[in-house]
C-alpha cells in the first residue's frame, strides 16, 4: 500500500487568466449556482466555457422597477401611498421596494409591519383587497440574511385587480407576522407554508402541520431538504432517482 | 369520572379496539359487534362525544376527515382534517423540466385534469413572455377541454352529492353523461384523465379526424339530459327538504373565507374570472354568469346546473370558431419538437418526424435531443395566474431562476382553501347535513393536499 502524497488543491491559475471586468456600468453580481455555459454539474467541461459567469438578473433581487409603470401600477402605488399614510403609518417605512414584472406588481413589505399593512389594504375604500387568494413560500437558500419569503396574492373584486405582497426572512429568525386577523382565509395557508418551509407566523390561532403529518421532522420544500427516491431498474439498465440524474441550470 | 368497563375480548390482539384513557377522557374505538358497550359507555355520563368521520368514508369525497362534537344529533363543533393525500407534487416539479410539469399537476385535482394544466401553463407561458403568441386554435382547444372539464367536474359533484343523499338515479344519470365526457377527453388526448394535453406552448397535438362531429352529437345528447337531471332534483321535495338552507354561508363569509366558484356565485355575486380577468381568449365568448342569492346547498345545486348550460353554449362556439392552423408556438426553441401519432404500438412519435431526424436532419435530431432531454429555459422571475376552475378560483405561483427546471410553483387549491369553511356551514346542523354541506363545497382531495 503506497500512500498517495497530499496534493494542494489547484486553486487560482483558472482565475488569473480570466480577463477583468469590462469597465462601464456595475454588472449584476454573479448568480451563485452558475458557472459556465451549460449549467451541468459533474461532467467534465473540456468546451472551454467553464469560466463563464451568469449574471444575476432575476427581479425579485433587484432594486425597485424604476417608473415609468403600465398607469395601473402607478396608480395603485400611488394609492398605496396615501393609504397608508391616511391611516397613520408612512409608506418609505412599510414598503421597502416594489417590482413591477411581466404585468404583475409585487410590493415588498418590511415584516414587522406586515399585519399593520394588509389591515390597510383590505379596508381602505380605494384598495379594497377583499380577499388574500394564497400565500405561499419560496425558499433562496443563496440569499443571505433573506432566505425565506412568502407572497400573499390579494384580490380586489371591488376594483378587479390583483397585488403581490411579499415579505423576507432570514433562515435564522423565521418569524413573518401572521395576517389572520386581517384575512381569515390565510389560516390553512399560513399553516401550509408553516408545515413546507418552517416559516414561524406569530399570532396565528393554531400554527399546526397541515399536510404533512404532526410528527414530521423537517420542512418539505426546504431546498436543502431532500427529494428521496431510489434507483429503478429496468432490463438491466438503472435509472438513478430524480434528484441524481444530470440537472440542467 | 366514568367507572365504565368496556373491554371486547379481542382488545388483547387489537391495541386499537376497546377503550384508551387519554388527556381528552376514554376514546372508544368502535370496531363492529360492539354496538351494546359503545351505548352502554355514552350512556355512562360522557356528555361531549367526539366523532372522527373519515378519513376513510364514503361520504367525504375522498380521505377527508371530519372531526365533529356532537350533542346528540347536533353538531357543536366541525372540524376538517385534511393531507391524507398529499403527494409531493409541488416538491417533485423542481425536479423536472417544465414541460415535464404538465404531467404532474393534471394529476393534482383529478376531476379538473385541464384547468390544472391551464393554470400551471398560463404561468409558464407569461414567464416566457408568449402568452400572446398562442395560436388561436390552440386558445380555442383549451378553451373547448376546459369547458368539457367544468361538465364532467359538476356533474361528478352533483352526481356523488345526489348518491350522499341516497338519489342513486342522479347519480346514475350524472355518471352516464360524465362517462360521454370523458370519451371525448379520451378521443381528443388519449386518455380520460390525467390527459398532460395542454402543454407550455399549446395543446399536445391537434384535434383528430371526427372530434368536431363527436362533440356536436355530445352537444346535442346532453342538451336534452340536463334537463333529466334538473327534472329529477330541482323541485324534488325530498331532494329540497335536504338541500335548502342547508350549508349556509352568506356574502360576507365568503369573503372573510376566500370562498369562490359556484359556493361564492350562490351568495349572488357574480364573480367569474372568466369575464372578470379573461384568459385563454375567454372575452371573445358569450355567456352568463348564472347566479343564486340562497346561500345554501340547493342555491349551489342550481348553479352547477346553469353553468353546465352556460358551458355547453361556450363549446358550440368553440366549434364554430375553429380554423385550420398550428397548435404549438412558432419558437422552435419552446415548442415541443415531436409530433405524435397512434401506431401499431399505441401512441408515439410519428413516422414522419422520426423519418426526418434519424434519415434527413443532422441539426433536427440534435434539437430534439436537446431540447426533450434539457427542455427550456424560463427566464427569472415569478408569476400568478389563475383560472376559474369548476370549483373557483386556482392559482399557480409559478418562480423561475433563470433554469430548465421550477424553483417553486405553488398552487392555491379551491378545495384546500373552501374547506375552511366547514365549521361556518356544518356546526349547528344535524350529522346528515354535514354530508349535504360538505358535498356542496365540493372538495376533491388530490387538489386540497396536492
Amino acid at each position: 500500500m503506497t500512500e498517495k502524497p497530499e496534493e494542494t488543491p489547484d486553486e487560482t491559475p483558472e482565475e488569473e487568466s480570466l480577463p477583468a471586468e469590462p469597465e462601464g456600468p456595475a454588472l449584476p453580481p454573479a448568480h451563485p449556482s452558475r458557472r459556465g455555459m451549460f449549467g451541468t454539474d459533474g461532467s467534465g467541461d473540456t468546451s472551454g466555457y467553464g469560466g463563464l459567469v451568469v449574471r444575476d438578473t432575476s427581479p425579485t433581487r433587484g432594486e425597485s422597477t424604476p417608473r415609468p409603470w403600465a398607469d395601473e401600477f402607478e396608480q395603485l402605488d400611488d394609492q398605496v401611498g396615501s393609504a397608508l399614510e391616511s391611516a397613520g403609518q408612512s409608506y418609505d417605512d412599510a414598503v421597502e421596494k416594489v417590482i413591477v414584472d411581466r404585468g404583475q406588481m409585487t410590493i415588498y413589505i418590511k415584516r414587522e409591519r406586515l399585519a399593520d399593512v394588509v389591515k390597510v389594504f383590505r379596508d381602505d375604500p380605494a384598495l379594497r383587497f377583499e380577499m388574500c387568494s394564497s400565500v405561499s413560500g419560496v425558499h433562496y437558500p443563496e440569499e443571505a440574511d433573506r432566505e425565506l419569503h412568502v407572497s400573499y396574492q390579494l384580490l380586489s373584486i371591488t376594483h378587479n385587480r390583483r397585488v403581490a405582497l411579499e415579505v423576507a426572512c432570514p433562515d435564522a429568525d423565521p418569524h413573518i407576522p401572521s395576517v389572520t386577523a386581517t384575512y381569515p382565509s390565510a389560516n390553512w395557508h399560513e399553516r401550509e407554508t408553516y408545515d413546507f418551509f418552517g416559516v414561524i407566523f406569530d399570532d396565528h390561532p393554531a400554527l399546526t402541520r397541515i399536510e404533512m403529518p404532526d410528527d414530521w421532522p423537517g420542512h418539505p420544500q426546504r431546498k436543502d431538504y431532500p427529494l428521496g427516491g431510489i434507483p429503478v431498474e429496468y432490463k438491466g439498465a438503472t435509472i438513478p432517482p430524480p434528484n441524481e440524474r444530470r440537472a440542467y441550470q | 369520572m366514568s367507572d365504565v368497563t368496556f373491554s371486547p375480548a379481542d382488545e388483547a390482539d387489537d391495541p386499537y379496539a376497546g377503550v384508551r384513557d387519554t388527556t381528552e377522557g376514554p376514546v372508544y374505538t368502535v370496531t363492529g359487534q360492539d354496538w351494546e358497550d359503545v351505548v352502554g359507555a355514552a350512556a355512562a355520563g360522557e356528555e361531549r362525544v367526539v366523532v372522527n368521520m373519515g378519513p376513510q368514508h364514503p361520504s367525504t369525497h375522498g380521505v377527508l376527515r371530519l372531526i365533529l362534537e356532537l350533542d346528540g344529533e347536533i353538531v357543536t363543533e366541525a372540524r376538517a382534517g385534511i393531507g391524507y393525500l398529499h403527494t409531493g407534487i409541488e416538491k417533485n416539479l423542481e425536479y423536472r423540466n417544465w414541460t415535464q410539469g404538465v404531467t404532474f399537476v393534471t394529476r393534482m385535482d383529478y376531476a379538473m385534469p385541464f384547468h390544472n394544466e391551464a393554470a400551471y401553463v398560463l404561468g409558464v407561458e407569461r414567464l416566457l413572455g408568449i402568452t400572446d403568441d398562442i395560436p388561436e386554435r390552440a386558445n380555442v382547444i383549451r378553451v373547448m377541454t376546459m369547458e368539457l372539464n367544468r361538465i364532467s367536474s359538476h356533474l361528478l359533484c352533483i352526481a356523488t352529492g345526489g348518491m350522499e343523499m341516497g338519489a342513486l338515479t342522479v347519480m346514475t344519470a350524472g355518471f352516464r353523461d360524465r362517462e360521454r365526457t370523458l370519451d371525448l377527453f379520451e378521443l381528443i388526448s388519449g386518455l380520460r384523465m390525467n390527459s398532460a394535453y395542454i402543454r407550455p406552448g399549446g395543446v399536445a397535438q391537434d384535434l383528430p379526424p371526427g372530434t368536431v362531429e363527436s362533440v356536436r352529437d355530445y352537444l346535442r345528447w346532453m342538451w336534452d339530459h340536463i334537463g333529466e337531471i334538473e327534472a329529477f332534483c330541482n323541485e324534488n321535495p325530498i331532494f329540497k327538504g335536504r338541500t335548502v338552507d342547508i350549508g349556509y354561508l352568506d356574502l360576507a363569509g365568503c369573503m372573510a373565507l376566500g370562498i369562490t366558484g359556484p359556493m361564492l356565485r350562490s351568495t349572488g355575486l357574480p364573480w367569474d374570472m372568466r369575464k372578470s380577468q379573461p384568459y385563454c381568449g375567454y372575452e371573445n365568448y358569450e355567456f352568463d354568469v348564472p347566479t343564486t342569492d340562497t346561500c345554501d346547498a340547493y342555491g349551489r345545486y342550481r348553479v352547477r346546473v346553469e353553468e353546465m348550460k352556460q358551458s355547453l353554449k361556450i363549446i358550440e362556439q368553440c366549434l364554430d370558431r375553429l380554423r385550420p392552423g398550428p397548435v404549438m408556438v412558432e419558437d422552435k426553441k419552446i415548442a415541443w419538437p415531436a409530433q405524435l401519432a397512434v401506431g401499431g404500438d399505441g401512441m408515439g412519435n410519428s413516422l414522419d418526424h422520426i423519418r426526418h431526424i434519424m434519415g434527413e436532419s443532422m441539426e433536427a435530431l440534435i434539437h430534439h435531443f436537446k431540447l426533450v432531454t434539457e427542455g427550456f429555459r424560463v427566464p427569472p422571475g415569478q408569476v400568478y395566474t389563475a383560472v376559474e376552475s369548476p370549483r373557483g378560483e386556482l392559482g399557480a405561483h409559478v418562480v423561475s431562476e433563470g433554469g430548465t427546471r421550477p424553483w417553486r410553483v405553488h398552487f392555491r387549491d379551491p378545495s384546500f382553501n373552501n374547506l375552511q369553511a366547514v365549521p361556518a356551514t356544518c356546526e349547528g346542523s344535524m350529522v346528515a347535513d354535514v354530508i349535504v354541506a360538505v358535498a356542496s363545497i365540493d372538495p376533491v382531495m388530490g387538489g386540497c393536499d396536492r
